[in-house]
This record gives C-alpha cells, structure tokens and sequence, in this order.
C-alpha cells in the first residue's frame, strides 16, 4: 500500500473509503458469526487502518468525522467548510 | 446515538443530468420498498428482538440503510442539478417540480408519499426477521428494475453497489432468523402474550 502521507486527497480518500467498506461488511458478518477468529483479526486489522488514514485525511483536508480531527485546536471550523457527500466532489 | 460520517458509503459522481432517471430512482428513498422503510423497520424493530444477534444485525444494517438513503437522495440530487426547463417538461419531471422544485422528498416513482405502512414493527421476532429477508429480496428486485431503465455509467456503478448489498442483508437476517429459531427454546423469553 502507498504511504498515506504521500497521497492525493482522491487517493487518500479512495482508500478510506475502502477500508471503511471492509470494516462495515466484517461488522455485519460478526454479527453473526461472533466466534470467527479470522473475521475478527482482518476486522482489527481495518479498523486500525481506518483510523490512521482519517486521522491523516483530517490533518491535511479537514475532517470526515469529528472525532478524527487534529489533536490540534484548528483556526478555523472546517466541518463546514469542507465539501459535504453530496457535492460530487471530493 | 449516531455519529455523521463526510462521505457516501460508495462514491457517486453523476456528470449528466437526467430528470427522467431521478423521478424512478426517487422510489427507492420513499417509494414501497426503499430506504427510507428499510432504515425505519430495522431501527424500529430491534427493540422487541429477544436476542443480542438479532439486536446487532438490525442496529448495525438500520444504520448502514441511513447511508443507503443518503446515497439515493445524492443520486437523485446530482440527476436534477443544472436542469433546463425544457428537460424538466420533456422528461415527465414538471408534476415532482411544481411541489417540490428540485428538493429531495420521499415519495414513490408514481408519486405517492412515503408512509410508515410500508414497513412492520409486529413485537414478533420471527415474524419480524421474515418480512426483513423479504424486504431485501423488494428492494434488490427493485434495483434490478432500475438498472433495465438507465444507461449512465456514472449512477449504474452505485446502484449496482446498493443491489449487491441487499444480497448482504439478505444472508445476515437469514444466518440471523436461524440463530433466533435454534435458541428460541433455551431462552426464558415470552414472544407472545
């Protein structure tokens, strides 16, 4: 996998949204298979993955959830500032 | 409590307006078997589940419908963006347009408004977790009529994503149901009055 540091915002947002696909789908089959050691570890596996990569996406183009925002006190509220979902755009 | 995530659950990007497309796609955000229900039946029936199961799979695909819905109303929105008034007339769009302009409103393809008869919340749980394999089934049929009546490549990519995820929730309350029915008999619950 490419360093996220050195991703385009659309590279760095594809790939959350990918890991985040992975982690939705795991929660939903360990729903009903609580016992699968193999679901859990490529769970845990995502689930670590995503955060880093919103922590990265926050630091560098605003937040996608609000509690993956820079430890930082920001300058300026970029959860509004931002694009929203529906846009089209990045 | 829920927590708002900045994207869509699968990327939508619609260059191309097309109103005749937005007015069947609306269906599936307030029409008989669309999200709207989905979303509305899962989070409402999870209180009368007797089974933890039961209770995970409806909290957990309830809220991935919320997205669902966001994602129809984004399609939606990006089909009637930028509209002329000739398309709007020529493409049957004009009875939406007059009520609503290009807001997103949940009603069906043949216009009748959303309406919670749509779904159960019956306090069953196995008569529950029936009709929500069932619902699945209405919504993927539903996805397959849209797909015969679009071309564009850029709205066939999410609502193929949306289809294939009700096949998902499809076989989670199925293995879900089965799990129900195996430990009806260990658990000292009353179903029924």
């Amino acid at each position: 996998m490419k360093n996220p540091r050195s991703c385009s915002q659309a590279e760095l947002f594809s790939m959350i949204n990918q890991v985040s696909f992975a982690v939705n789908d795991m929660t939903l089959y360990l729903d009903t298979h609580p016992d699968d050691d193999d679901a859990m570890a490529y769970f845990c596996e995502n689930m670590a993955l995503r955060k880093e990569l919103l922590k990265e996406y926050a630091a560098r183009f605003g937040p996608l959830t609000l509690d993956s925002d820079s430890e930082n006190c920001r300058q300026c509220w970029d959860w509004v500032m931002q694009p929203w979902p529906w846009e089209g755009v990045c | 409590m829920w927590n708002y995530e900045k994207r869509l659950q699968f990327p939508i990007n619609i260059k191309k307006p097309d109103a005749r497309a937005a007015q069947v796609i609306i269906s599936q955000y307030g029409g008989p078997d669309g999200e709207m229900g989905a979303s509305m039946r899962y989070l409402s029936q999870r209180f009368a589940m007797t089974n933890r199961i039961a209770m995970g799979t409806l909290t957990d695909i309830g809220t991935e419908e919320l997205g669902h819905l966001e994602m129809v109303a984004t399609i939606v929105h990006q089909l009637t963006r930028n509209l002329s008034m000739e398309e709007i007339e020529k493409s049957g769009f004009a009875p939406y347009y007059v009520d609503h302009t290009v807001g997103i409103w949940p009603q069906a393809a043949g216009g009748i408004p959303f309406n919670a008869c749509e779904f159960q919340s019956k306090g069953d749980p196995i008569t529950d977790l029936f009709e929500d394999m069932a619902a699945e089934q209405k919504a993927r049929t539903t996805y397959d009529n849209i797909l015969r009546l679009i071309d564009d490549p850029d709205v066939i990519a999410p609502i193929k994503f949306l289809r294939a995820r009700e096949i998902v929730h499809f076989q989670r309350f199925g293995e879900t149901k089965r799990e129900m029915s195996s430990n009806i008999r260990n658990v000292n619950i009353q179903i029924s009055a």
